[in-house]
């Protein structure tokens, strides 16, 4: 409980926080966050939205209820490596099939904990998004693995932060996104949509099969013309990681179809849809990531909490002239998170409706999802209006 | 939607006096919505009786009422005040009952008064079980198997159903009086029948047992645009069967899977929904199945909650001052987050530690009560403290409670811990015992049922003290030993006592290693933005957040948690220090650990420290604040305890010194000093021995006062009148108090007239504030004693010479504030019983009676200021009678006598103000909910009532004086006993008024006389203090 083997992160600005190993032994480069939900942690480093990401809990007891399949949002942890102030080897949970500690060794995942993430994260929130390294000792020196850090070693840990390349200006979704289309399993015959899949989470496909949906999951490249030969009833653009401007391919993609099928966009998509329609999108400071933060939704005046994990946002005055209004609002910073199409029945959030982890406050925009489709006669290659105006914000 | 415009005056209620299961949290919230209305520009009125509370100060309400919370006297004030709404969701189950009572008897209707917060329906909904199970069932959340009975016969019918354990519980009953859990079908029949008579509307629900369950609370809100937010989970320690109230429990949840907490997030919004509560806060209690994940949902209260106070203070949120905005029409997104100022409330909190609470309790108060826990609340008060970690959190919380919980357990068999595993107090220590004698978690577990996560956490605390001696010398230890020996939340002493070295070396060595702790800051949201809030805690981390300003700061210790003899009272105290010194320029700096209170409002003070009033814990403030001075006089003893401490490491002690504070606690010197200054006192001796009690015994004469020395509350405290009680007294001390303290004999003056005096003295000058007659005679704790200012019964010269004595002795010690002085007088002498050089618990009933704030004069002393500057020179003469009578947690303790005694057992107190010393004694006795009869039959039994009998029979009772009792005979109206039969506690348990000394018969018989025909009118604080 006192003794511990070292392990350091160090950022790229020459900081370093000495603690102690967590999860894998080794070592790990990325981008520093935060995240601000209590529990969760689970679907957290299983969402491919953290692909080359180091996510710092802002909670300080990790592990508490171990980890259960039920609770992998794909099937491999995607973060880089993972931060919190005390990793619990014991677990207490009834769902629970393992501990975490075991689980992130078995995916290579390193940890560090033992840190004060209070601080790291008020530098995080002052200065940025930064890259780090979390290094064990026992990766360099096995024989010594309670031993400390050289000042040459952080030095040159230091270095290996600034050295690895900016999330910003990549394209991850060929990272994370599946190679071969698959259908997923449902219960009944439904309407088929096809999801272009960014990094997509696992709770969003069942959303979206439980409201009635056949979804039809496409790796991120696949084209226009061969999302319609699959004679789809709508169109879902995936949450996932990077910089959205990246994908030109995707924003094209969803530009030729825009108002051809149902579209609805969570996240990344959301970014992608604005972009394709000519909007702009910015790396924000440090982020939303979290289970609480606060949305209005325009139309209802009605208040959301919800999940979110984004770095860049739409520019809400970029897309004001592209034929879109804006839906939904953060109550924290005005920041934009919804927007409806002004013709089309074509609409996406920042924010996760999905949550998991996080409110289900938002998980009746798959009804609206399911409502417009039901009342799409079928793709005629022509763009359609909306079904029910007023219902998804405008 | 903006506030309402409609409306101009709100009626807020209080909660009355302080009792097991309503407590500070009230006075807590009720302050906050007075602020947060009033800053709003709404007239706000209110209707308390407890004086000793912050929220009725005359500056917080336009108009406030310290008159009984009773239908007869809210509906006066109504009547005069005519306010356009009700808000009942801040003064607790009382306030709740008595809308219910004022919407039910068409007051509200006839009157025109809105009822905001919470409708009728939800309330009723809320509270009433069967309509409640109805509700849930509607919207799909599963309750437990149950049935509102309302007979013995249906309960026992549909007992078979369920089997046993079985679980009691009466409708409307307040902290759960008259439930609890029945494993046999005696019990089961003994419980439904109390519990039939307690509840109000004879109504008992009778459910499964889901005894062992994990439990946990959720906090929710809601505004009139249906925005729903949790401001925090809770989760308990202590599983299924204990009340909440008596559990530990920690903040956030810790063993629940996202999936698991938005499921009962999901159910929190719809029952919230559901029960209707249209603005506000509930709490909403679940109960979920360590097994399976099954999810029950037990209770929900439409209302701000002792709970509420605690999540408010957890994740600095403020859930009453928001829900007094959102019921004047505010939406949550209106209103902004007072820590980040730029995000609105319309949010959930996130944490970035953990919360522990621990219940302080009062068993040695009522010998004979098994201090098992169940289902019926009966702690008395709170700790709560913050740490980075549980283990850090529920160590710095153990250390907060000033209770032995480790009872001595290290001496104890394995055998004889595994017997202290039932539910009780003291089983935390029990456990953490076990499983350094190597018991396993599992064991441990299949005993108790707390959850293994918690269990597993208590064994990496054990684990870590064998480590500690693996570590070499601790001379040797650098740094990052500290820092992870600190951060699991040992302290000194408790290193100490590994190593084997005192509390002030192992601190020295700490230091040396650089091993100080940092403070956090208690945000809403994780760092996530900044906090403009200066609310802390320690902890050992890399980076400090306390923002350091040029201001001169005063530190200012609170009073820990409540318990019987240490209340609210200190509270208020310490607030208006806070106050006062903020107004004379200083930067005030506010130390406690108790959650349900004004002080650790982050609103109150400029910093606030949550933090364990232990040495260790201040004096690391105290070295990293480097303030002006420490004020202890104000919190009670918790704080005084600690000066002669803080003194030595080099704090400033402001205000009367410790030396002067020991002076007068020292027997021997105080002696010495009255004997110098000519006082007289009761003779008395100190015996070391059995054997030289006897022979001091001799030496004196029967009757005699005897205790233990140095305690607090009159702990152990006893008049004997003979040898072989003197003999039986000894030996029940010897076995209740560890060691063999040494008993303090003093000759006991029998029937004595009992003065307080509360004096205040700036060094040069002594000035009496007020002189209390007691209502009761000497031998019942001046706590517990009835009393009123101005006297009554002392003669101008008595008067004048206790006056004097006071001031002489303030000024001959040297004090710098406050000091409480009580008399006993006999034979037309004054004789001094004992001076407490410091704010004593009648110092905000003696506030308001006499209209002059002392606890801030006091803390204006303490900084330098004179008596003549601040305008206080001459004891003021009221225009009033101020009556301050007691609430007895009796009740609550099955089997134990409702007799008053040496040791002080009231919880709180109501305050009875009138042009007539009688009629100020009736409305203090209806402000403690004893209704006294107009007519009716009377009981007296007793010597020397007979005057009693004939006041009481002309003002047209019926009275049988000294009858003989003819068993089951029916209960009279008006019971008067000063035997000390068991026909008192018979009248406790059926509701039927009762006094048991000759003192307090002879002044109900005149009040009730007096107020026989008479219409008792309203009149405000203010109204009072301006005549």
């Amino acid at each position: 409980m006192i003794r511990k083997e070292r392990a350091i992160l160090a950022l790229e600005d020459g900081t370093v926080f000495r603690g102690y190993a967590a999860g894998y032994h080794g070592e790990t480069v990325g981008e520093v966050v935060f995240n601000t939900s209590m529990t969760g942690y689970q679907e957290i480093m299983t969402d491919p939205s953290y692909n080359g990401q180091i996510v710092c809990m802002t909670y300080p007891h990790i592990g508490n209820y171990g980890v259960s399949i039920e609770d992998m949002e794909s099937n491999r942890p995607y973060v880089r490596g993972f931060i919190c102030r005390e990793s619990t080897e014991s677990y207490s949970s009834f769902r629970a099939q393992g501990n975490l500690q075991t689980f992130m060794q078995a995916h290579k995942i390193v940890s560090i904990s033992g840190i004060d993430t209070r601080s790291l994260v008020r530098r995080l929130r002052s200065g940025g998004v930064v890259k780090g390294v979390i290094a064990h000792r026992s990766h360099t020196h096995p024989e010594d693995a309670y031993g400390e850090f050289t000042v040459q070693e952080e030095a040159a840990l230091v270095l290996k932060a600034q050295n690895y390349p900016d999330i910003d200006g990549r394209d991850m979704s060929p990272e994370v996104s599946t190679e071969l289309p698959y259908v997923y399993p449902t219960m009944v015959k439904g309407k088929r949509v096809v999801l272009l899949d960014f990094g997509i989470k696992h709770t969003i496909i069942k959303c979206l099969a439980e409201v009635g949906i056949e979804p039809i999951v496409v790796p991120a490249t696949t084209s226009p013309t061969e999302i319609m030969a699959l004679r789809p009833h709508g169109l879902f653009l995936s949450n996932g990681p990077g910089d959205p401007s990246a994908p030109k391919y995707a924003h094209e993609t969803a530009w030729k179809l825009l108002g051809l099928l149902p579209t609805f966009g969570i996240c990344l998509g959301h970014q992608i849809l604005g972009l394709a329609v000519g909007g702009t999108t910015y790396k924000m400071k440090f982020g939303h990531r979290g289970g609480n933060q606060p949305v209005k939704n325009l139309l209802t005046d009605k208040i959301e909490i919800t999940s979110q994990n984004h770095g860049y946002a739409v520019d809400a005055d970029s897309i004001k002239d592209k034929g879109f209004k804006i839906t939904h609002i953060n109550l924290n910073d005005n920041t934009l998170e919804g927007m409806a199409h002004e013709r089309y029945p074509v609409f996406s959030v920042q924010y996760h409706p999905e949550a998991s982890p996080g409110p289900h406050d938002s998980r009746y925009l798959f009804d609206r999802f399911i409502e417009e489709i039901h009342a799409f006669d079928g793709a005629v290659g022509t763009p359609v209006q909306k079904a029910f105006t007023g219902r998804l914000g405008v | 939607m903006p506030a309402r415009k409609d409306l101009k005056k709100i009626l807020i209620l209080g909660s009355g006096p302080i009792q097991i299961g309503q407590a500070a949290e009230f006075d807590y919230s009720g302050t906050q919505a007075l602020k947060a209305l009033k800053k709003e520009g709404y007239t706000v009125i209110l209707v308390n009786s407890n004086p000793a509370t912050i929220m009725t100060d005359p500056e917080l309400a336009d108009a406030t009422y310290i008159e009984p919370l009773t239908v007869e006297f809210v509906r006066r004030v109504i009547e005069k005040e005519r306010p356009d709404a009700l808000l009942p969701t801040l003064g607790g189950q009382t306030a709740l009952n008595l809308a219910m009572e004022l919407h039910e008897n068409g007051t509200l209707e006839e009157l025109n008064v809105e009822l905001i917060g919470a409708g009728v329906t939800a309330i009723r909904k809320g509270e009433d079980r069967e309509l409640f199970q109805a509700a849930m069932h509607k919207i799909g959340v599963e309750t437990c198997k149950g049935k509102m009975v309302h007979s013995l016969e249906e309960a026992l019918e549909f007992q078979k159903e369920i089997g046993l354990p079985a679980v009691l519980r009466p409708s409307f009953t307040l902290g759960g009086t008259g439930g609890g859990i029945a494993y046999t079908l005696e019990e089961f029949e003994e419980i439904v029948k109390g519990g039939l008579h307690d509840s109000p509307v004879h109504s008992i629900l009778v459910e499964e047992s889901i005894l062992g369950w994990k439990e946990y609370e959720l906090e929710v809100m809601r505004d009139n645009n249906d925005t729903v937010v949790i401001i925090t989970g809770i989760e308990n320690f202590d599983p299924m069967g204990v009340h909440t109230g008596d559990s530990i429990t920690v903040a956030p949840c810790q063993t629940l899977s996202d999936v698991e907490y938005q499921n009962l997030r999901d159910a929190s919004i719809k029952i919230i929904r559901e029960i209707g509560v249209d603005t506000g806060g509930s709490n909403i209690q679940f109960s979920v199945n360590p097994d399976d994940g099954r999810v029950i949902v037990i209770e929900m209260n439409p209302r701000v909650s002792r709970s509420s106070a605690l999540a408010s203070k957890a994740t600095g949120f403020p859930i009453a001052k928001i829900a007094a905005l959102l019921a004047v029409g505010y939406r949550l997104e209106e209103i902004p987050n007072d820590i980040t100022r730029v995000t609105p409330a319309a949010f959930e909190p996130t944490i970035d530690y953990v919360v522990s609470k621990i219940p302080r309790f009062a068993f040695e108060k009522f010998p004979g009560t098994f201090d098992m826990l169940g289902t019926q609340m009966r702690s008395v008060g709170e700790v709560m403290a913050i740490g980075r970690t549980f283990k850090e959190s529920i160590q710095k919380a153990l250390r907060s409670v000033e209770a032995d919980v480790r009872g001595g357990f290290e001496s104890m068999t394995v055998e004889e811990l595994r017997a202290k595993l039932y539910p009780n107090f003291k089983r935390i220590g029990a456990v953490i015992e076990l499983l350094r004698r190597g018991e396993t978690v599992e064991q441990l577990f299949e005993a108790t049922r707390i959850d293994t996560w918690f269990l597993e956490q208590l064994k990496e605390i054990t684990d870590a003290e064998q480590e500690l001696l693996e570590l070499g010398p601790i001379s040797t230890w650098k740094y990052e030993y500290w820092r992870e020996i600190k951060r699991l939340g040992f302290s000194d002493i408790r290193i100490g006592e590994i190593v084997g070295l005192s509390e002030l070396e192992v601190r020295a060595l700490r230091k040396a290693a650089k091993a100080t702790p940092v403070y956090k800051t208690v945000d809403t949201c994780a760092a996530e933005f900044e906090a403009h809030t200066p609310y802390h805690y320690s902890t050992y981390e890399w980076e400090d957040e306390v923002r350091h300003t040029d201001k001169p700061k005063v530190v200012i210790l609170g009073s820990g948690p409540n318990r019987i003899g240490q209340g609210v009272e200190f509270d208020y105290a310490t607030v208006h220090a806070v106050w006062a010194l903020q107004e004379a320029g200083f930067e005030t700096i506010m130390v406690n650990s108790n959650p349900e209170t004004v002080s650790t409002d982050y609103d109150t003070a400029d910093r606030l420290y949550f933090e364990p009033l232990t040495f260790e814990d201040v004096m690391n403030i105290v070295e990293h604040e480097n303030p002006i001075g420490v004020i202890v006089q104000l919190g009670g003893q918790t704080p005084l305890k600690l000066a002669a401490g803080l003194k030595a490491a080099g704090a400033i002690i402001i205000g009367t010194s410790p030396e002067t504070i020991h002076q007068a606690e020292d027997r021997a010197s105080f002696n010495a000093l009255c004997e110098r200054l000519n006082i007289a006192q009761p003779k008395g001796l100190v015996a070391a021995t059995p054997q030289e009690a006897y022979l001091h015994a001799e030496k004196l004469g029967f009757p005699l006062m005897a205790r233990p020395s140095y305690v607090l509350g009159g702990r152990a405290m006893r008049t004997v009148y003979s040898t072989s009680e003197l003999k039986t007294y000894l030996e029940e001390v010897y076995a209740e108090v560890e060691g063999q303290p040494s008993i303090l004999l003093d000759q006991f003056l029998e029937g004595a007239l009992e003065l307080d005096v509360d004096v205040l003295c700036d060094g040069t000058v002594a000035v009496v504030a007020g002189i209390m007659e007691h209502i009761e005679a000497a031998g019942v704790h001046s706590g517990d004693s009835a009393c009123i200012i101005p006297t009554v019964h002392l003669s101008a010269e008595l008067a004048a010479q206790v006056k004097s004595i006071s001031e002489r002795l303030a000024l001959e010690l040297g004090v710098l504030g406050l000091m409480n002085v009580q008399f006993a007088i006999k034979n037309n002498i004054p004789y001094i019983l004992e001076a407490n050089p410091r704010a004593s618990r009648t110092v905000p009933y003696v506030s308001k009676a006499i209209g002059h704030p002392l606890a801030k004069y006091a803390a204006r002393i303490a900084v330098g200021h004179t008596l003549e500057q601040i305008g206080f020179l001459e004891t003021p003469v009221p225009a009033m009678y101020s009556v301050k009578e007691v609430h007895l947690p009796f009740l609550k303790f099955k089997g134990v006598l409702p007799i008053l005694g040496p040791e002080m057992k009231s919880t709180g107190e109501s305050m009875g103000i009138d042009a007539d010393p009688y009629l100020a004694y009736y409305r203090a006795q209806f402000g403690v909910k004893n209704k006294l009869p107009s007519s009716g039959k009377a009981l007296l039994l007793g010597a020397g009532l007979e005057e009693v009998s004939s006041i009481l029979q002309s003002a047209g009772f019926e009275v049988a004086l000294n009858p003989i009792l003819e068993a089951g005979s029916a209960l009279p109206d008006l019971l008067i006993d000063t035997t000390g039969s068991q026909l008192l506690r018979t009248a406790l348990e059926m509701g039927v008024s009762y006094v048991s000394t000759k003192e307090a018969a002879l002044w109900t018989a005149k009040a009730i006389a007096r107020a026989k025909g008479v219409v008792l009118g309203v009149v405000s604080l203010q109204e009072w203090q301006a005549k």
